[in-house]
């Protein structure tokens, strides 16, 4: 049931996109910032033309780990809340939809920042 | 004032000491480790569906980013993912790790700066920018799934 061509799918798709990014930071030396943002707004805008939906049902997690999967399930949430809820559906259907990664970044990065010190800092001393 | 043959002077020094990306091997390698995050990303997906067939697709696709999200943030504490995104370049960048990575190492190298002004505000240097887009951007999209 583990099916190789998913993985392979999964590789080359996203592959592909951060060889598309790598493209950018070469040729505009963009910043991590705004590549992010770039991407993210690139995903909403497939989410709300509906390419992302037959995108991911093709390229499976090709689709959903690059930071596009990220826009569109924010912008997917938004809509159905949207039309499940009314105007207040507006507002909180994005975040509902994406709290699990945001929240799970927050928590981890507070925690290790806790645990872990920087490590360039600790070999100037 | 020869102040913009100086500026001019100064751009080409900078130019030429900046150290220069070679195309090909960096594309290369950016397609490589984002491919390899994804296929990673595609076994937890498979990992969660075999352990735990009663949960949606869309849960099972959060279950997988949050734990891509924590390994990175475990990755970055312990310095390994510095050397990844050395190598990488945007193929570190563009994968959920990424964005978990902006958040968690900002907030382990400002940490000497206290708890609240060191990580809590640090955090959001280049993360804030992606939320701030992303909540913007949800609600107008919300604003297009409701009134199309």
């Amino acid at each position: 049931m583990i099916n190789i061509w998913d993985y392979v799918i999964s590789f080359l798709v996203g592959g592909f996109i951060c060889f598309l990014a790598q493209i950018l930071v070469i040729r505009t030396k963009i910043t991590t910032a705004r590549i992010l943002v770039l991407f993210l707004i690139i995903g909403m805008i497939l989410e709300v033309f509906n390419i992302y939906a037959p995108f991911k049902e093709f390229a499976k997690a090709g689709a959903t780990v690059p930071i596009i999967g990220f826009g569109a399930s924010l912008a997917r949430g938004a809509m159905l809340a949207a039309k499940e809820d009314g105007i207040i559906g507006i507002f909180t259907g994005g975040l509902t939809a994406s709290a699990g990664g945001i929240a799970m970044a927050i928590f981890a990065s507070f925690i290790f920042a806790l645990i872990f010190s920087s490590k360039t800092k600790r070999g100037g001393h | 004032m020869d102040k913009d043959k100086r500026n001019i002077n100064y751009n080409i020094y900078v130019e030429s000491k900046v150290p220069k990306t070679r195309a090909w091997p960096s594309l290369i390698k950016a397609f490589i480790l984002g491919g390899t995050i994804c296929a990673i990303g595609q076994g937890f997906f498979d990992m969660y569906t075999y352990f735990f067939p009663n949960l949606s697709e869309s849960e099972v696709s959060t279950c997988m980013l949050m734990s891509i999200i924590f390994i990175t943030c475990l990755l970055t504490g312990i310095g390994v993912y510095d050397v990844i995104g050395a190598w990488g370049g945007a193929g570190s960048v563009i994968p959920i790790t990424g964005f978990s990575n902006s958040i968690s190492s900002p907030a382990i190298e400002f940490k000497k700066e206290g708890i609240i002004y060191g990580i809590c505000v640090k955090m959001f240097t280049i993360a804030g920018p992606v939320i701030v887009c992303g909540v913007v951007g949800s609600i107008v999209c919300g604003f297009i799934g409701y009134f199309v």
